[in-house]
């Protein structure tokens, strides 16, 4: 098992050379053997149907509607003001929190909408985790207690001895774990942006979401950094559905199975123009300015 | 190896900025002699005094001149109890409605509330006297006697003289005490505490609070986990602030409290002293001696407020620091 | 695993199944029903579910029925503070009851804080409230009369009607000390402020740490410095001057500091702006510096007066209480807003208790209007909406729902 994890490392070189070429499927992310903490739930698919939003008066996406199937990585890409982000954080009620936010449509969780009145705000957030464009570990905890973060805030109980597996278990599966298995105790704030991002994947991990959002993950990191990152989406892509919002598209084409395509044309809200697989999306889209934009012709 | 020498650089102004500049810099000594000068004013004055009474000065309790007997024993104990009666009652308080306005309270009224808190802190002092004094004093007693009644068994609950039992309380023995006083002094400090802490906590990092959140944290857990840690220096420096608001206070004690000189722990009994309190009521019939004996006492108070002042304005500082470094 | 997860990242399409011929992968392009209602809003977007509302008005509801029958009933706690007191505790528990059956230990805290908190913003905002009704309502009745504001107490005994006497020497009294307080603090202090900030140096360091220090000064020991040096040491009679002295020497280091504040805050951009434009310093200052913070030097000083105007301790060691009008600062004893009140107060006298109480509503009011200038002022110029345009914008989105 070590030995799978270790070479992760190493491969980043390969891959730089090549740069296309990731494997399709990694390795099974090393992770221990007996699973610990809370348990192991599914991959859940998410979908989108016709969601708008707004802010106070200006409307900024139009009846969009996305499905996110199990198991795989969806990327959103599009200029900059287009509502990709906006889109993300509907998908596990950080909208809201902007108090003229408003909305319509549904979110469904594996066929349940999360906006339903009877359904609980932390449950949704619970299941669809989030990792934002800047890193934020907590400061003021250590790293372990930063993997922890999640469950003492959801209340969630676990032993003592399964505390740590499961600290171990994140940060393996985030790719943190060599880097800081020997400072466990030391602040977060300690690491560098690219660790301190990995640590915020770990503190998302550990909370088992089924669905995890990423807004931006690299966009305040170095290539080295980004890499590592995006390896580690790879590795966890097997286990929880993840959705991820990038201006890079060597990025999204490298990390994703499927691309939405995000636009808004001035002054209307935001919609999407085209999605599909990764591939067909770069090398064969039908609408022109799908065309235009993975080409670096605007954008 | 030709040294490379660093070229003088001419700083010195000319013209209308050299008068500025000595302009200003003679506004600023000039300050600097009045200000300095009422601390150094009021150290010289205290002196005589110190070194007439020595450490007596500061144990001894009874304040009667004309026995040459003076010392601030009892009349520290009153400031410093009025003060913690204060903080009792502002500490949580003002955390508690920072929390509220920063975190809880509807965004569209949340300027509205920190206006208000800021009005309060200008409220006179006199007028929370008058609140005090004539609207909260009757209640003050009743939950004195309640407290001494379930909880007279702690020595500063305690109320000499009187039985809480007895069919007809005697109310005198419970009002114009440390107490009462502490409350009205508490409706001063408070909004000043609570600006400060509500300001820093207003600085806590949108994306940790919002980290928190996505993790399915409910509100409270996300105050605890990052806008109270956060806010850590806020609180503590605006609690300091506002001690050594109360410690200085004078017109709401002198109006409430009935003088008394002695070291007396039980808030709730009638009658104790303050620094303050004592130099408004002494300063009329003083002789001049018995002057430097006042400024003495007011040194010492100035010395405290001093050093609690300066304490928060560091823990103040230090947490506003920390927060640049995530801008 | 391979097959379930078709490659991402080969940069060609994937290749056709010669026998089915059905593989190569197809992008989509939404399609939007023109015809189709326009979405609405959700409605309660971000705001508690009914159930929650339900759990929480009910809970304080139940907590209202229990706290009436714990101390109306049962205890012997008759009286409304006692009331409302239980009623806080009681709603508390029920409250966290409630929260406990629906969900865990988490949400039990987090509405038990939840009420924990806004039961405190409740006591401090009763506080407020109280304050200025009780003492308007005990004052309205002196303050009502056109004679409190036109005349003053020379003649009128303490338990004269209302209709005679009024507040006019002290109203001036406190106007007259203030201003010449003000004509000292004003230059001084911003002068030191902007020596601290524009000049700068070592010595400015010193300064501000003196400066920063004797704010701690509480002001009785303001008052006891000026009673000492002036009219004991120097044998000057008390006046409206040794007054203004005491609370030039208390609000000098606060107008010191508050203005130093406010010109730390103007961007160094705006200073090298002008500078690089070949501006000197004086002049950088005068039309760029100041005219910036103009605005939080209003505030700083104005909430410097509001201080000011209420302090009472050290105009009571200094100036003496008359009766009657003085308009000399330095023709003896002279009156103020906060020491008509303390003295009167003192008196015991019910007829005088209900004048200071008609002086502290005025006290207050002009405290509240000072206040609020002061806010206006703060406020940065046109780029506020009006009041008007952002209830418009919060009550959009409700519109637009029905």
């Amino acid at each position: 098992m070590t030995g799978d994890r270790t070479d992760v490392l190493p491969s980043i070189g390969d891959q730089h050379a090549s740069t296309t070429v990731i494997p399709a499927v990694p390795a099974v992310p090393a992770i221990p053997a007996a699973p610990s903490g809370p348990p192991v739930p599914t991959t859940a698919s998410l979908e989108a149907e016709r969601v708008s939003a707004w802010f106070g008066q200006r409307k900024v996406l139009d009846r969009v509607s996305l499905e996110m199937p199990a198991g795989r990585v969806t990327a959103l890409i599009g200029p900059s003001g287009c509502g990709k982000s906006t889109f993300l954080r509907i998908l596990n009620r950080m909208h809201e929190l902007v108090p003229s936010a408003a909305l319509a449509g549904e979110v469904r969780l594996d066929g349940q909408d999360i906006y339903a009145p009877e359904r609980r705000l932390t449950d949704a957030r619970k299941a669809i985790g989030m990792v934002f464009q800047k890193p934020n570990p907590f400061p003021a905890m250590s790293i372990q207690d930063n993997v922890l973060a999640g469950l003492r805030l959801t209340g969630t109980k676990i032993g003592k001895g399964e505390r740590e597996g499961l600290v171990e278990e994140s940060l393996v599966r985030a790719g943190l774990w060599l880097e800081v298995k020997d400072r466990l105790k030391q602040p977060g704030s300690a690491l560098s942006g690219g660790q301190q991002q990995r640590l915020c994947i770990a503190r998302s991990l550990a909370v088992r979401p089924r669905v995890l959002l990423m807004d931006e993950p690299c966009s305040a990191l170095d290539p080295t950094s980004t890499r590592v990152v995006e390896e580690t989406i790879q590795q966890i892509a097997a286990d929880v559905t993840i959705v991820i919002v990038t201006h890079n598209m060597q990025q999204a084409h490298r990390v994703s199975h499927q691309c939405a395509f995000f636009l808004a044309a001035h002054g209307t809200p935001g919609v999407i123009v085209e999605h599909g697989p990764t591939d067909t999306i770069f090398d064969n889209p039908q609408d022109q300015r799908t065309s235009d934009y993975v080409n670096g012709r605007f954008g | 190896m030709a040294d490379v020498r660093p070229r003088k650089l001419s700083r010195r102004s000319t013209g209308a900025d050299a008068v500025f500049e000595h302009g200003a810099r003679a506004v600023g000594a000039s300050v600097l002699v009045i200000t300095g000068g009422v601390g150094v004013f009021l150290a010289w004055q205290a002196y005589p005094t110190l070194k007439r009474y020595g450490l007596s000065f500061f144990t001894e309790s009874q304040w009667a001149p004309d026995q040459d007997v003076i010392g601030i024993a009892a009349v520290l104990t009153g400031t410093v109890s009025v003060a913690l009666v204060a903080m009792t009652f502002a500490f949580p308080l003002s955390v508690l409605v920072a929390l509220y306005i920063s975190e809880y309270a509807p965004a569209r009224i949340r300027s509205t509330l920190v206006s208000l808190v800021d009005l309060m802190a200008a409220v006179p002092s006199i007028v929370y006297g008058l609140w005090g004094f004539f609207l909260i004093m009757p209640y003050a007693a009743e939950l004195a006697l309640w407290l001494q009644r379930n909880f007279g068994w702690l020595p500063f609950f305690k109320v000499e003289n009187t039985d809480p039992d007895a069919a007809v309380w005697d109310t005198s023995r419970y009002v114009a005490s440390a107490f009462c006083a502490g409350i009205a002094v508490a409706m001063m400090v408070m909004p000043m505490a609570c600006a400060v802490m509500r300001q820093v906590f207003s600085q806590t990092p949108q994306g940790e609070k919002e980290a928190a959140l996505a993790l399915g944290a409910t509100r409270w857990g996300m105050v605890t986990s990052v806008v109270l840690p956060f806010g850590r220096g806020g609180v503590i420096g605006g609690t300091m602030l506002g001690l050594g608001r109360a410690l200085g206070e004078t017109i709401a004690v002198v109006l409430i409290v009935s003088p008394a000189f002695e070291i007396k722990p039980r808030i709730l009994e009638v009658g104790t002293s303050t620094v303050s309190s004592l130099i408004a009521g002494r300063f009329g019939e003083a002789s001049t001696s018995q002057l430097s004996a006042l400024l003495a006492a007011g040194f010492v108070l100035f010395v405290i407020t001093l050093i609690v002042n300066t304490l928060a304005a560091v823990v103040v500082n230090r947490s506003r620091s920390g927060a640049g470094t995530d801008a | 695993m391979t097959t379930m997860t078709p490659s991402p990242t080969t940069g060609t399409p994937d290749p056709i199944d010669p026998a089915t011929g059905t593989a190569v992968p197809q992008t989509h392009l939404p399609a939007y029903d023109d015809d189709a209602p326009p979405p609405l809003p959700r409605p309660g977007l971000g705001k508690p579910s009914p159930d929650e509302r339900f759990a929480l008005i009910g809970s304080w509801v139940a907590g209202a029925a229990l706290a009436w029958l714990l101390t109306q009933r049962l205890l012997p706690l008759a009286g409304l503070p006692w009331f409302l007191i239980s009623w806080f505790v009681v709603g508390l528990v029920v409250t966290g009851v409630t929260a406990g059956i629906t969900g865990g230990m988490t949400e039990v805290k987090d509405r038990v804080a939840a009420g924990v908190i806004t039961g405190a913003a409740l006591v401090t905002g009763a506080a407020l409230v109280s304050t200025v009704v009780f003492v308007t309502m005990r004052g309205w009745r002196a303050a009502l009369n056109l004679n409190f504001y036109t005349s003053d107490m020379s003649g009128v005994g303490p338990k004269d009607n209302f209709d005679k006497g009024g507040i006019l020497h002290a109203i001036t009294g406190s106007g007259i000390e203030l201003g010449i307080a003000l004509l000292i603090t004003l230059p001084l202090g911003i002068g030191t402020a902007v020596f601290m900030t524009e000049v700068g140096g070592k010595f400015a360091t010193v300064v501000r740490t003196v400066v920063e220090a004797m704010t701690a000064l509480p002001s009785i020991v303001a008052g006891l410095f000026i009673y000492t040096v002036l009219i004991v040491a120097l044998g000057f009679p008390r006046s409206g001057l040794a007054a203004s002295l005491a609370i030039a020497v208390m609000m000098l280091p606060i107008i010191a500091r508050a203005a130093d504040v406010v010109l730390r805050v103007v961007p160094g951009g705006l200073r090298e702006a002008s500078l690089a434009l070949g501006s000197s310093r004086w002049r950088t200052v005068w039309h760029v510096v100041l005219p910036t913070a103009r605005p939080g030097l209003a505030t700083a000083v104005i909430l410097g007066i509001a201080r000011g105007v209420g302090e009472t301790s050290p105009v009571l060691l200094t100036s003496g209480a008359a009766a009657f009008t003085v308009t000399g600062p330095t023709d003896g004893v002279m009156n103020s807003l906060p020491l008509f009140i303390y003295t009167n107060v003192r008196s015991g006298e019910p007829q005088a208790i209900a004048r200071a109480f008609g002086a502290a509503t005025v006290l207050l009011a002009l405290v509240l209007v000072l206040f609020v200038v002061a806010r206006l002022l703060a406020r940065p110029r046109g780029n506020r909406p009006t009041l008007r345009a952002r209830l418009a914008g919060a009550l959009a989105p409700n519109r637009a729902a029905r």
